[in-house]
Formats: structure tokens, sequence, C-alpha cells
């Protein structure tokens, strides 16, 4: 069987979210592969993936007693998926500065353009309404290697954005 | 000599604590080869601890030397080796021959003072830092029955300091 979706679940987050979708899942026989779970400013976010061979309209009608329930919005797409396609990062950047327009933009743009593959990027706004702060945290490969990526955020830095950028080299033993 | 198969999680020998090395003798010496062999059969690894292999005994080779630009002290075999002194934290990656398809961040020690035997009985002492120190503390962990699964941090909120280069 090798059927998968990625379901998207979203809505304000309460306790029961997870325990309560996945059994339903399990209970239709759908195989979970891959899964993030957050919560997002109050809300809890759910992307997974999930193996059936049941149709899209019949997972679907399967969730919406829970759905309506918890008040989820539920999503759920056909995708080209498989399992064991990790890639490991060898760059981590970590961007923090005051929160302004475009933050994100700025340095994703000047990543692309060097060739940085982002596999992992976590973002949050964290201090307080009158001043906020951006924190960032993006893993990658760099297929260029690292030299390129710092020399392309350079020009960011003297924008008074603190910027950081590690070679992460991952130890297998 | 032989390619040992190296046992991968759920295998429970992994989470055995293995005994100490008594004997320093041929057929430990001819169990290193074999130990060696293996490791460098498997992608890459600068590392493989003899529990890995299905023997629980207090055994580790590490070879962190094909890395670029890091303190090493080379080839190293090291029997009944012991942690004696840890300091400062760091975060870094890891994975494991026996845990294939999963890397993770894991927190370790960013410096330890080492107390092992070489494969004829003679007794070793070091200094290590950084990537070997590392790769020290993850050897000795599957001594005791560890993973670096039992000792993962979340990939959203460790924003540890890390060694600046
Ligand atoms: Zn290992």
């Amino acid at each position: 069987m090798n059927n998968w979706y990625m379901l998207t679940l979203v809505g304000n987050d309460r306790t029961g979210i997870v325990a309560k979708v996945t059994r339903i899942l399990q209970q239709n026989n759908c195989q979970l592969g891959e899964a993030s779970m957050l919560r997002l400013g109050g809300n809890f976010t759910i992307m997974m993936m999930v193996n059936s061979e049941l149709s899209s309209d019949d997972i679907i009608t399967a969730l919406q007693a829970i759905s309506a329930e918890l008040n989820l919005q539920v999503h759920l797409d056909e995708i080209e998926g498989r399992l064991h396609e990790h890639h490991i990062p060898n760059v981590l950047v970590t961007v923090i500065g005051a929160d302004r327009g475009g933050i994100i933009a700025q340095v994703t743009e000047k990543l692309f353009n060097v060739g940085f593959d982002i596999l992992n990027l976590d973002s949050d706004v964290a201090g307080t309404d009158e001043r906020a702060i951006y924190i960032m945290r993006i893993e990658g490969q760099a297929l260029d290697g690292i030299e390129s990526i710092e020399a392309a955020l350079q020009p960011l830095k003297a924008d008074g954005i603190d910027i950081s950028v590690q070679a992460i080299e991952t130890l297998i033993a | 000599m032989a390619i040992h198969p190296i046992l991968t999680y759920p295998n429970q020998q992994l989470k055995q604590v293995s005994q100490p090395v008594d004997n320093f003798d041929h057929n430990l010496r001819a169990f290193i080869d074999e130990l060696q062999e293996t490791m460098h059969d498997g992608p890459g690894a600068v590392g493989i601890a003899a529990p890995q292999i299905g023997h629980a005994i207090r055994l580790v080779i590490v070879d962190v030397s094909n890395k670029k630009k890091i303190k090493h002290h080379g080839h190293l075999v090291l029997v009944n080796p012991e942690i004696v002194e840890w300091q400062g934290l760091a975060v870094g990656r890891e994975g494991c021959l026996s845990v294939p398809d999963f890397t993770g961040n894991v927190v370790r020690a960013e410096r330890i003072k080492l107390n092992a035997f070489d494969a004829y009985g003679e007794p070793l002492s070091f200094e290590m830092e950084g990537y070997e120190a590392r790769a020290l503390q993850h050897e000795i962990d599957h001594l005791d029955g560890l993973l670096f699964l039992d000792r993962l941090v979340s990939r959203r909120n460790d924003l540890f300091e890390r060694k600046k280069r």
C-alpha cells in the first residue's frame, strides 16, 4: 500500500486534538507517516502524512464528527509521498532581529540565490507588541559551501539583523 | 576477518550494559580487526562500539581524522574507556549506524578527559574536545546501553549557544 495523503488540520488549541484525531485515523486503518504538530499563534496545527486505501472523500467523512466537535479546519491532498527520504542539513542559519516586514523574504531570497536548499524553517515572534523580536532558524543544505551563504547574508548583517551561519557536522557513529 | 552485520534498533542487545574486558589477548585483537573492518564497511561512520555487532564488551573505535579543521587524536582503539571529567555543553547533530535514516540534535559535553586501555592492556589517557569528544560520548553510551535517541533535544527550541568557529 503506497497511497499517501497530506492531512492538514488547524483549530483553536485545546487538549485532546492529537489523541482524538489519530484514534479516528487508526480506526479507519490509516497508517501515519511523518508529521509536524505545532502551536502557532494560539492555534494548533497538524501536517501529517497519512497512508490509506480510502479515498480522500472517505477520509474527510471519517473525520467529520471530530472536526465539527473540535472546530477543526480539515484539508487533505493526495501526494507523491515516501518515507525514508530524509536529507541531512549541513548548515544552520539563525536570524534574530527587531520584527519588521519582509525579513523572511529578504533572508530566503538571498539563500535561494546561492543555491541553499531549505529543509526545515522555524520562525517565531517573541518580545512584546511594542517591541517584537523576530527569531528564525533555518536548516538546509548549502551546495556551494558555507562561505557562499555567509557572503550572501553579509549585507543584511550591516542592516542591523543578527545573523549567524554555522556548519552542521553530523556525526554518524 | 569478517564484516559483521550491524544491529539496529529496536534490537534489545543495544540496550545491554557491556562488560569490561579482562583478557587483552590475541582473541581481543582479532575481534578489534573485525570491528574495524565492519566500521569501514559502513557509510562514513567515525566510530563504532562492540555491542553494535552483538558483543557486549567495553570496546570502541573512534577515528575522526577525515574531518577537516578539528583537533583529534587520530585512529583510536579504546578498551574499557571511562570519562573522568566533563566540561561545557554543546548541541550537535548525530546519527547512528544502529538507527538508519534518522538524525537529531543531542547535547554533549564540549570537553572531556578520558582514561582507557589499548589492545595490549596499556593505560591511555586523553583530553578531547568538540567533534571527537562528541564521538567518544556517543560510543560510550553504546557501552552503557544508551542510544542518541535517548538524548534527543527538540529541534525547535534548542537555542543553546553553540561554540563559535
Ligand atoms: Zn551509534
